[in-house]
């Protein structure tokens, strides 16, 4: 948008409605909405505590172990949809099933399978991020112009040469893509998961402080966490904008 | 898979497109007999990995099966879905209408788009599961509550699906409507409604997948009703054959209304599309 | 033998017979780019006039300033001697890449800019059903654009164009998404409605051949900054078969005439 011929930035307006959530924070209207003032406060009180460094400790921990499964079997997955038709037929319908079915119905599965502790958030945060991932990367594979591939056949590529000098490179768009929307997707499992187990990582905080209203914690916590998944898309889509020359290229 | 139908999909934070993708139903054009294959294979490998077992929690298929019926006969699967459907479509619609509205509005007007949409991107990318509990603290246990959980979920997709649709209209046919000398109403009403209509569609229905984990999020979190108590009451008495029975049915069930609503939405709205 | 008419100075043009739309002092800049600088043109009644020239000489945009669909900082163009700024009904567009609507069947599509000024529908279908059988594409009405061919589709656009009835056609480079075969065929077509429809056509090429092959009148324009260079008017004869004129020496002069004039933009 532009105000007075100075283009503002989209992004802008959030200043705008922190300052909005200030003014009916102060008005005290809604009781859960403490000023935004009193909630930065709190998260620079918050950072300082232990528990609060412990059970980030303990979220990161289990998101990356939970990411790194599924980026490290989602992409060959993927690679695999993409290159054979049958592992395909009888896989896809599956993926396409697990992307979109409410899977938070299959934490208490976890919980009862795997216990309370981190070894459910790792399996929420790789049963929640892997199935984008798979379908992701199977699309750029698919896409992936066969002209291309003839090329490094005739120029006597071996399968191998062929799968890791070609098609992971030209898939790549579509493999970070896929990892992308897998993070946010982690994000989202780790903390369904933290919040059905409520005993652990910021699960166990969020808990606590909705319990006993402590408002400008949990709105702090909030903000960390939403900040934390910003930064994380933020970061791939910059690795993204790398490749996108020649994702646009392809076309 | 399908490919062209752009869902944009949650958190793209930059509003950097996806790629091209159609979820849920993309598989619609493979042969019936191969997914019945499919289907056969995964109750085997459920089957055989419940006979080892791989967990004493880990029932078999046909223990699940068997309990799946028999929660229908004593009317506990029907009553608990009676609770969970009423606020899930209640909160879908609601979403739906606010969402295409508001998102219509932002694709068309510039400061809307400045104020609102910021928003939206932030609630896309973030966990916002994390205020359901703090709804359910306000709103009690009731249809609010849940109601509510839905459309936190459900509602940003839809929005920022519209919106993208509506922002990235086929320029030519802008330029064709105006020179055919279109108001500004008709080329809203005969150009950019129709030709957005695919990914706002594609944006409903990651709604409603969205509604459905809302729904089950509320229910197992906080509020004793519905689905989600009866997975929690037959987790807590190991009753683990009707446990994985209840999530079954409610996965089954969301999937399938996934790929109706793509059914109706080719049958209805997409004439062009029937015959291709 | 008869020889064409050259003309190196726009501005000794006689004054046309009759003038439908008149062009006086259109510039426009893009930025620092200069697209079109001072043109003055003259488009007689019922002619079919080319605009041709090498890209980036600002053919298209010359023709989507009188379509009306983009201003131009300078100059104005007059229909029938009144100023127009915005598109009208005695102008209709046809478009390079059809701007076809994907969910509408061929008739809806053709039936579109009647639809727009509220005509009923009746009406409007029976107008599109016989624009359509016009360009050839009767039987293909309940056709979705997805289903029909580059060149019957552009029919389609073409059967719109001529069913608001407008007195002055557009036409941007209509050809140039139609393979070689289909393009042949709808230039034959494009000779034959010109001399049955009463109409005025403005055609935008980048092709000499067919320029020559289809034009009353060329106008040359150079790049940067696009203004005419030169106005020819080839005087083939049409009538008989159209096959015919590929082989017309008058025809393969012209053509290389204006090659040579226009090969210096190219190096």
């Amino acid at each position: 948008m532009t105000l007075f011929g100075y283009r503002v930035p989209m992004m802008a307006s959030l200043l705008v409605w922190c300052l909005a959530w200030e003014i009916v924070g102060r008005l005290d209207l809604v009781f859960l909405l403490p000023p935004f003032s009193d909630v930065l406060r709190a998260v620079v009180g918050l950072v300082q505590t232990p528990s609060w460094q412990g059970a980030t400790l303990t979220t990161l921990r289990a998101f990356v172990t939970g990411m790194t499964l599924a980026i490290v079997i989602g992409v060959p997955l993927g690679v695999l949809m993409g290159r054979v038709r049958v592992a395909d037929d009888l896989l896809g319908m599956w993926v396409n099933i697990f992307s979109s079915a409410p899977l938070s119905a299959l934490v208490p599965v976890l919980m009862i399978l795997f216990g309370f502790g981190e070894r459910t958030i790792v399996a929420a945060v790789f049963l929640f991020a892997i199935w984008i991932i798979v379908l992701d990367t199977r699309a750029g594979v698919r896409h992936i112009s066969p002209s291309l591939i003839e090329m490094a056949r005739s120029y006597g590529a071996t399968r191998r040469a062929l799968y890791a000098k070609i098609i992971l490179w030209a898939a790549l768009p579509e493999i970070l893509a896929g990892i992308r929307l897998g993070l946010i997707r982690g994000v989202k499992g780790v903390v369904i998961g933290q919040l059905l187990v409520s005993i652990i990582g910021y699960g166990a905080l969020f808990e606590t402080f909705s319990r006993n209203f402590r408002m400008a914690e949990f709105w702090a916590l909030t903000i960390i966490l939403f900040a934390f998944a910003l930064l994380i898309a933020e970061l791939i889509e910059r690795a993204e904008a790398k490749v996108e020359y020649y994702a646009g290229a392809r076309q | 898979m399908a490919i062209g139908i752009r869902t944009g999909e949650e958190g793209s934070a930059g509003l950097a497109s996806a790629p091209a993708r159609s979820e849920a139903g993309g598989w619609r054009d493979r042969p019936i007999l191969l997914r019945i294959i499919s289907i056969v294979l995964f109750a085997m490998v459920w089957e055989i990995a419940g006979r080892i077992p791989v967990s004493f929690a880990f029932p078999t298929f046909l223990d699940t099966l068997a309990a799946f019926f028999g929660l229908i006969a004593d009317g506990s699967l029907p009553m608990a879905y009676l609770s969970t459907l009423q606020p899930l479509l209640l909160g879908v619609v609601l979403s739906a209408f606010l969402g295409v509205g508001l998102g219509t509005i932002c694709g068309l007007w510039r400061p809307g788009e400045w104020l609102v949409i910021p928003i939206f991107i932030v609630l896309q990318a973030a966990p916002v599961a994390a205020f359901i509990p703090m709804v359910t603290f306000v709103y009690g246990i009731g249809m609010t509550a849940k109601t509510l959980a839905v459309m936190i979920l459900a509602l940003p997709v839809i929005v920022l699906n519209t919106y993208k649709a509506v922002r990235n209209v086929n320029e030519s046919l802008l330029v064709m409507c105006r020179s055919f000398l279109g108001t500004r109403w008709q080329v809203v009403e005969k150009i950019i409604l129709p030709d957005a209509s695919p990914v706002i569609f594609a944006g409903l229905r990651l709604g409603v997948a969205a509604g459905f984990v809302g729904v089950v999020l509320a229910e197992l979190l906080i509020t004793p009703t519905g689905i989600g108590d009866l997975i929690t009451f037959h987790r807590s008495r190991a009753d683990y054959a009707e446990m994985y029975a209840t999530i079954a049915s409610i996965i089954a069930l969301s999937t399938l209304t996934l790929v109706a609503l793509q059914w109706v939405e080719v049958r209805v709205f997409r004439p062009e599309k029937r015959g291709a | 033998m008869r020889t064409a008419v050259l003309r190196k100075e726009p501005s000794t043009i006689p004054a046309a017979v009759d003038t439908i739309v008149g062009v006086r002092g259109i510039s426009k800049n893009y930025g620092n780019v200069e697209a079109l600088r001072g043109i003055d043109l003259d488009f007689p009644r019922g002619k079919l006039t080319s605009l041709l020239g090498p890209s980036g000489c600002g053919k298209t945009t010359l023709l989507k300033i009188i379509a009306g669909l983009i201003e131009a900082d300078a100059g104005t163009v007059t229909i029938d001697g009144k100023v127009v700024r915005a598109p009208g009904p005695e102008r209709a567009f046809v478009f390079q890449d059809f701007a076809l609507m994907p969910w509408a069947t061929a008739l809806r599509n053709v039936a579109f800019g009647l639809e727009l000024r509220g005509r009923a529908r009746t009406e409007r279908e029976e107008i599109a059903r016989h624009y359509l059988s016009e360009v050839g594409l009767a039987g293909f009405e309940d056709k979705y654009p997805h289903e029909l061919s580059g060149g019957m589709r552009q029919r389609v656009g073409l059967a719109r164009a001529l069913s608001v009835d407008a007195d002055v056609l557009l036409l941007d480079e209509p050809f140039s998404a139609v393979d070689e075969q289909n393009r042949r065929k709808f230039q034959e077509d494009l000779i034959r409605l010109r001399a049955t429809q009463n109409k005025t056509f403005i055609f935008v090429t980048h092709s000499i051949e067919e320029a020559v092959y289809i034009s009353d009148r060329i106008v040359l324009l150079s790049p940067r900054p696009g203004r005419v260079s030169q106005i020819i008017e080839p005087d083939i004869d049409r009538s008989g078969d159209p096959e015919r004129i590929h082989r017309d020496k008058h025809y393969l002069d012209t053509v290389d005439e204006i090659w040579q004039g226009l090969r210096q933009y190219v190096e």
